[in-house]
């Protein structure tokens, strides 16, 4: 009961923050973090099991690229598109992940399959450059009449409103990832992943197990996509698909700690303030700089800590012997499972 | 020549070797016997360094062997031609006895060592260019022996050479290593063919889950009523 | 309208030119894969590494090219001996998507890195080299330059691997890695060279790519995916699977390109790759064990 009261507690602190941040900028980082960790927890859902899909930026790109073409072109609601755009994110993981999961393709293969579909979607949105504005990129149009705040196209000028999105978003996710961690596909995941030949000679079905936490995976990172373009107002096929951004959801994935609840979400601070003070440290002038310190701390946090910060720190608060090597061991075990 | 004491080993938290007591003199030829999973390879695996010991010592022409990395047992004077031949598939024969002779000492010795190999083997040279992959176990398993052979070792360790070989191409492997014998090497052999190979070594040590169970003269393990019985079926 | 398309021709030979330097880069990625069983992620960022080296040597400091050219192959060879002792031998032996992921990293440090010293902006090495006009053809003369460094290239590695002691080791321990301290071979050094080889593959990529394109921190996105590819489908560790295979996917990008867009021919060779790992996950070529 009090773990419950804490957690409404945070979460009522949180809900209210916006309230007491005046500076627009906080409340802007804070937008960022929460999208990013919905996707990086999104990500993580799948590859806590093993399951390393170097190509989620398809997923990001499909979704939103849809919903904006559906908005500027036919005028239709994205409460009407949000769907359209999952249910084509649906369909691409259902079409790469099927195959693959059947045909027993894994680890480097899979990884390497699934960098190839984020090309062909970034590839593919560019070279429809009619409609998406190809490399450029394109604007959702304004909702005419223009207003500060409507709610038929999802356009607000108040960031607040897209905090309280992205909040129930990101809650939305954690549930996802408690439910997960509930539910009997968590110890069939973790078996596959130990051994995925022997998991199915246990009676596991592999391809089914492997294929639900993709899709789920999959909706939820069009989902985190389309808030993104939302919230910025502005679409672009290499920050929306293709190799770069699908690497950096695995990044902040890992150096906060896929095997973690939490991991993904304390990646996605680490990496967005890390990188907005080190830009505002640095200044324009040192372009890049902030990414190369952030790209030798990714380096660093594989090499010594495979599980993340947050796991790292969590693993230290248990005093469990060192972490073992093998993928899928989650040191997050539920009290109730 | 060589002096285990007390070896213990094994595989992470399973242990395989319990307390190995075992010796080997110059020019001499010995067996290591028993059933599968004594632990016999691993025994091998432990003199070549490819295990480190739990505890115990490996004592090898005065020198204890127990700093060295593994790939500086060769050049010690130990190869070990291991269980299943493991050539390199898709090298021709001749690559394969040129990796047998990839240490400097072999290395420069290298164009004479291959003839005095082919002159053991000749059928091997006819198949110098023919990829290791594609011959028939007998041949793989000269070319095995070949390949250790390259280095010129003190001490020679077969790892049961005549496994998976029909019969008559078993009696020609034995018969290899007779003649290896006669050119002057010291060998440590593991066998399940316990008649055929007590008729080639002066000495064996039986080796039943990890420990030794019986050693002596060949002569004493042929007569020894325990031995006939339980493996020779006699 | 000729007889015969002499544009269509143009393509085919370009696609074929084209091949020669994607085979070349498959070469290094391959070598390390199959020897040292880890992915470079990061291994067109190494061809980039080498175009600016070249570019700083050559434009920067002055040096004349032909001095400045071998650099890249010293350079990036350093750079591979490097990754492979501080990055990757470290993870050796955790699960094999660790490697990858840190190779990730280094591919995001090295892209940043080089913006932070160069800038975003494209450069060349000012180098224009004629164009060849064989009948109606036209044939760019620094393509055909990069062709044959990279045929020279292949062969000069070919030798090394058939011919030299270590050579063969490298072609053994990607056989049997088990065995090779049985053989005398540490390990652990036939795996710095394989890296440093591979490296210096890299860095003779650079010198071919730089003849006939910009450089930029980014470059590494617009033929490091195709490698990839390329080394599966031939593949990986299949050096002679790999060559072919970059001579198919080079022919349908120039063929597509010529009659669609570059994109949808990129397009085409992706999905074909997944296609073909659907059906052979072992790659067109699968090795012959
Ligand atoms: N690589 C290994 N990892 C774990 N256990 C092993 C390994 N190799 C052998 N063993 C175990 O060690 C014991 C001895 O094996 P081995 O030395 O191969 O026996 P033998 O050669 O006499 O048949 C067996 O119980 C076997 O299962
Ligand atoms: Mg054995």
């Amino acid at each position: 009961m009090k773990r419950y009261l804490l957690i409404a507690a945070a979460v009522s602190i949180l809900a209210l923050l916006p309230l007491f941040l005046v500076p627009v900028y906080y409340l802007h980082l804070l937008i960022l973090v929460l999208i990013w960790s919905f996707i990086g927890t999104s990500w993580s859902l799948m590859g806590k099991f093993g399951i390393v899909s170097l190509g989620h930026g398809a997923f990001l790109g499909i979704g939103v690229y849809a919903t904006t073409v559906l908005w500027n072109f036919q005028g239709l609601t994205p409460w009407i598109g949000i769907p359209i755009g999952i249910a084509l994110a649906l369909l691409l993981a259902l079409l790469i992940g099927y195959p693959a999961f059947r045909f027993r393709v894994v680890g480097h293969y899979f990884a390497l399959i699934t960098l190839a579909l984020g090309e062909v979607v970034r590839l593919s949105i560019i070279a429809a450059r009619n409609i998406t504005g190809g490399s450029l990129g394109m604007t959702p149009d304004r909702v005419q009449p223009p207003t500060d705040v409507s709610w038929y196209a999802l356009q607000f000028s108040d960031k607040r409103y897209f905090y309280v999105i992205a909040l129930l978003c990101w809650l939305g996710a954690l549930l996802i990832w408690r439910w997960v961690n509930r539910s009997m596909t968590r110890p069939a995941l973790e078996a596959i992943s130990e051994d995925e030949v022997a998991a199915a000679s246990m009676g596991i079905h592999v391809t089914s197990h492997k294929l639900r936490i993709t899709l789920l995976s999959a909706g939820m990172t069009a989902l985190g996509g389309i808030l993104l373009g939302l919230y910025n107002q502005y679409l672009n096929p290499s920050s929306l698909s293709g190799i770069s951004i699908s690497l950096e959801i695995v990044f902040l994935s890992i150096v906060g700690g896929m095997y973690s609840m939490l991991g993904p979400t304390i990646g996605a601070i680490i990496t967005i303030v890390f990188r907005e003070s080190l830009r505002t440290y640095f200044g324009v002038s040192l372009a890049g700089m902030s990414e190369s310190i952030y790209g030798l701390l990714l380096i660093v946090s594989i090499i010594f800590m495979p599980r993340g910060i947050y796991g790292a720190v969590e693993t230290w608060l248990k005093r469990e012997p060192p972490p073992s090597t093998s993928a899928g061991a989650d040191p997050d075990p539920d009290p109730s499972s | 020549m060589l002096k285990l004491t007390d070896i213990s080993a094994g595989y992470g938290a399973f242990q395989a070797l319990w307390g190995i007591n075992l010796e080997v003199k110059t020019g001499e030829a010995v067996a290591v016997v028993g059933p599968n999973g004594a632990g016999k390879t691993t025994l091998l695996r432990v003199i070549s360094g490819q295990i480190a010991p739990i505890s115990g010592q490996i004592i090898f022409e005065e020198r204890n062997l127990k700093d060295l990395a593994p790939h500086q047992f060769v050049e010690e004077g130990i190869a070990h031609c291991p269980e299943n031949r493991r050539l390199f598939p898709k090298l021709t024969v001749e690559e394969n006895l040129k990796m047998g002779a990839f240490i400097p000492s072999a290395r420069n010795d290298y164009a004479n060592r291959l003839i005095w190999v082919y002159q053991l083997f000749p059928q091997m040279l006819e198949r110098r260019h023919q990829l290791a992959g594609t011959l028939s176990g007998g041949e793989q398993q000269m070319v095995a022996i070949g390949r250790a052979l390259m280095s010129k070792p003190k001490l020679l360790l077969l790892d049961e050479p005549s496994a998976g070989l029909a019969p008559v191409i078993v009696m020609h492997v034995f018969d290899l290593v007779r003649r290896i014998r006669e050119e002057g090497f010291t060998v440590l052999i593991v066998e399940q063919n316990i008649q055929q190979v007590l008729e080639l070594v002066d000495r064996a040590y039986l080796l039943e889950v990890g420990t030794v169970k019986l050693d002596g003269t060949a002569e004493e393990l042929k007569n020894n009523e325990f031995l006939r019985q339980a493996y020779m079926g006699l | 309208m000729a007889l015969f398309d002499f544009f269509l021709l143009e393509a085919i030979i370009n696609g074929i030119l084209f091949g020669g330097v994607l085979a070349l880069l498959a070469l290094g990625l391959n070598l390390v894969f199959g020897v040292v069983d880890v992915i470079w992620i990061a291994y067109a960022e190494l061809v980039m590494s080498g175009m600016y080296i070249i570019y700083t040597l050559h434009i920067t400091w002055g040096w004349p090219l032909l001095l400045a050219a071998p650099m890249a192959i010293v350079g990036v060879g350093l750079m591979g001996l490097v990754v492979h002792r501080l990055i990757i031998a470290p993870i050796l032996d955790t699960p094999p998507i660790n490697q990858l992921l840190a190779t990730g990293g280094l591919l995001f440090f090295l892209q940043n890195f080089a913006t932070l010293i160069f800038g975003a902006d494209f450069r060349n090495i000012g180098l224009s080299l004629p164009i060849l006009q064989i009948f109606e053809l036209y044939i760019s003369f620094s393509r055909l330059l990069s062709f044959g460094a990279a045929v020279l290239g292949m062969i000069g590695l070919y030798l090394f691997l058939s011919r030299t002691y270590i050579g063969t080791a490298i072609r053994a321990v990607a056989q049997d890695r088990e065995i090779m301290s049985l053989m005398g071979v540490n390990t652990k050094k036939v795996y710095l060279i394989t890296s440093a080889l591979a490296g210096a593959m890299a860095g003779l990529a650079a010198i071919l790519l730089v003849l006939q394109q910009d450089v930029h921190p980014f470059i590494g996105f617009s033929f490091g995916p195709i490698t990839f590819m390329i080394c599966v489908m031939g593949g990986l560790g299949n050096l002679i699977g790999g060559f072919f295979a970059a001579f198919i996917i080079s022919q349908i990008i120039s063929i597509g390109s010529f009659y669609g867009s570059t994109e949808l021919s990129y397009v085409i060779a992706f999905v074909l790759f997944i296609i073909v790992m659907f059906i052979r996950p072992q790659g067109i070529f699968k090795r012959n064990t």
